[in-house]
């Protein structure tokens, strides 16, 4: 078989190719660490600075995680000296937060667990003050034998459908990172690999030959194809076992919907690499048809996005990558629930596929 | 019909320009025929059309009887492109293997047309190292080795001697006539004049036309010189 003869050239290209192996073997695992720690990572308590608060409030602050300093103005220079995030000023019954919000994100947690610790804070005095009325009325009218549990703040108690209370953002992210890296350093690969052979002649000295163009592209299919598999276990199995990143479905899983986004990665790789004469304008579509797939993979809302983004959104195969995958890691289903997205993506490569077929005509008309 | 390849009206156009125009041709069977001309006269792109890699835009080419393009004739043409079109990351050995194992060569078959395809342009001792170690005079023996190596009725060699140095040149002409003693019809290009005087048969080829035709001795005849290179500057100088 001639496919044969094309799998076994790219086995001994690959094998004695070792950045390019070890670009597509070693790589993912260096970024999926590196992001691994930088998202997990211990948050560190955020410092605010009070002024004229009253001892129960700043209890329950410090409760909430909060670092508390005493201060005795909220100028900017003394914020700015003191490295505070935040400064609490009491001034009679007018209350201010002052918040230095250089990290936005922070800043909103910051004033959030604040805002709680009032609104807590105030309805324990109405609740102290409620059961003083009562008692209060209960002495005066003793034939009665109205009995009022002390109010309480109430207490919420939480469960999750999906993950639980130490679930972090990292979790939900690390299943659409896990298919968006072998997405883009296999279409990375075996783009370049084709597009070499066209800018050194050798594609078409390949079709000087009798072999049929079919015969090349499931050459390089099958050929890289068998390198994504092996990338696509070392990388799963590195998240899952060393990284220790949430699976809660089947590894299996993870593996098929892998390696029908890498089937994608392979065909548009090959396919883009028809319109690039050279490994930097192969390079230049990595902005604009590798990059946006990551956005659409899931790490933003899909409901959130305005209808027209939704519509571009599933023009993206890593859209149905993403979801799968989180379907599978993060939430645990099963085959026939990511059945649909698995599909839309073999849809997607089968028309690179007959795209890339017809491109070769380019070289040779039969 | 022994003619192995015929050229009927062929014109190509790449956009508005015209790069071949109305060539006719035929090569019989055994013969070693000499397509010459300066560069840029549209040699390659002729031999392209051969081949079947590209099509014209009028006329039809016939090989050994058969349409151009077709895909089984590909098993009978061997082709040698202008540039070398190697797979530099591999050896000479698995340069040969691999291309042998797109002709379908039978694993025997295929050592032994490895063996003499190497011999043949003195790459024997070379054959373990990687191309991208080859001089250009290696890797153009190499690309006619590969042409060889599914033992074709027809060499298509496009420059095959370029970079190549006498000596050697010397012995690729010399296996070039044992070929053709075999039985192989050979069409070379070239545009050093010394070389087509060892052709069967020659046409000159300026701006995409063929300004004359015939045997070295013919031509030389018909012009009353001794010279070839005088041959094309007279007949070159009578179309204008
Ligand atoms: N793909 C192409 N597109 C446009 N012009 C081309 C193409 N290939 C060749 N040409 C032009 O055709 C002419 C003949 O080229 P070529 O056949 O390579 O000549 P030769 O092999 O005799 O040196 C040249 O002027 C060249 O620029
Ligand atoms: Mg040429």
């Amino acid at each position: 078989m001639r496919i044969f003869a094309l799998v076994k050239r790219i086995f001994h290209q690959m094998l004695r190719d070792k950045r390019a192996l070890a670009l597509m073997m070693v790589a993912p695992l260096l970024v999926l660490t590196l992001l691994n720690y930088l998202l997990s990572g211990n948050t560190v308590d955020p410092r605010l600075g009070v002024i004229n608060a009253d001892d129960k409030l700043l209890e329950r602050l410090k409760d909430s995680e909060i670092t508390i300093i005493q201060v005795e103005a909220n100028t900017k220079d003394l914020i700015l000296h003191k490295d505070l995030d935040g400064v609490l000023h009491f001034d009679g019954d007018d209350i201010s937060l002052t918040l230095t919000n250089d990290q936005p994100n922070a800043a909103k947690a910051l004033q959030i667990k604040v805002q709680q610790a009032i609104a807590a804070e105030r309805a324990n005095e109405q609740a102290a003050n409620l059961s003083v009325f009562m008692e209060g009325i209960q002495s005066k009218l003793p034939e009665v034998p109205l009995k009022i549990e002390a109010a309480k703040a109430p207490e919420v108690k939480t469960s999750y459908i999906y993950g639980n209370k130490d679930t972090i953002f990292f979790d939900q992210l690390s299943p659409i990172l896990v298919g968006f890296f072998v997405f883009f350093f296999v279409f990375l690969i075996s783009g370049i690999a084709l597009l070499r052979e066209r800018t050194t002649g050798t594609l078409e000295r390949l079709l000087a030959t009798p072999i049929q163009r079919r015969d090349i592209v499931f050459g390089y299919l099958l050929g890289y194809g068998l390198f994504a598999v092996i990338q696509t276990i070392i990388v799963v199995t590195y998240a899952v076992k060393v990284l220790d990143i949430t699976l809660v479905g089947s590894f299996w899983n993870v593996v098929i919907i892998n390696l029908t986004l890498a089937l994608v990665a392979l065909s548009l790789g090959i396919l883009l690499s028809s319109f690039a004469n050279s490994e930097f304008q192969m390079m230049q579509f990595i902005p604009i048809a590798i990059i946006p797939q990551v956005f659409f993979a899931g790490i933003f809302p899909f409901e959130s996005m305005a209808g027209w983004m939704q519509v571009l959104a599933k023009c993206m195969p890593m859209y149905y990558g993403g979801n799968a995958l989180v379907d599978v890691m993060y939430k645990g289903l099963g085959l026939s629930d990511i059945r649909n997205d698995i599909f839309v993506l073999l849809g997607f490569s089968l028309v690179f596929i007959l795209l890339n077929i017809v491109a070769l005509k380019k070289y040779r008309k039969i | 019909m022994s003619s192995t390849i015929l050229i009927n009206k062929v014109s190509k156009r790449f956009g508005k320009k015209l790069v071949l125009n109305q060539i006719s041709l035929t090569v019989e069977s055994g013969q070693i025929y000499g397509l010459i001309g300066p560069s840029g006269s549209g040699k390659t792109t002729l031999v392209k059309i051969i081949v079947g890699m590209d099509s014209p835009s009028e006329g039809n080419v016939h090989v050994l009887n058969t349409p151009v393009p077709k895909l089984q004739l590909l098993q009978r043409i061997g082709y040698m492109a202008q540039a070398d079109a190697l797979y530099t990351d591999l050896t000479g050995e698995e340069n040969l293997a691999f291309f042998a194992s797109l002709f379908k060569l039978k694993k025997n078959v295929q050592q032994e047309r490895i063996a003499y395809a190497a011999d043949l342009v003195n790459l024997t001792a070379d054959l373990k190292k990687k191309v991208q170690n080859y001089s250009g005079g290696m890797k153009r023996r190499l690309s006619l080795a590969v042409a060889l190596i599914q033992d074709p009725e027809v060499l298509i060699l496009d420059e095959p001697t370029v970079g190549i140095d006498p000596e050697l040149r010397q012995s690729i002409w010399a296996e070039l006539y044992r070929l053709k003693n075999e039985g192989k019809t050979i069409l070379v290009t070239t545009h050093v004049m010394d070389e087509a005087e060892k052709c069967d048969c020659l046409a000159m080829v300026r701006d995409g036309e063929i300004i004359t035709s015939g045997s070295p001795s013919e031509l030389k005849k018909q012009y009353g010189i001794t010279s070839l290179e005088e041959v094309f500057l007279k007949a070159g100088g009578k179309q204008q």
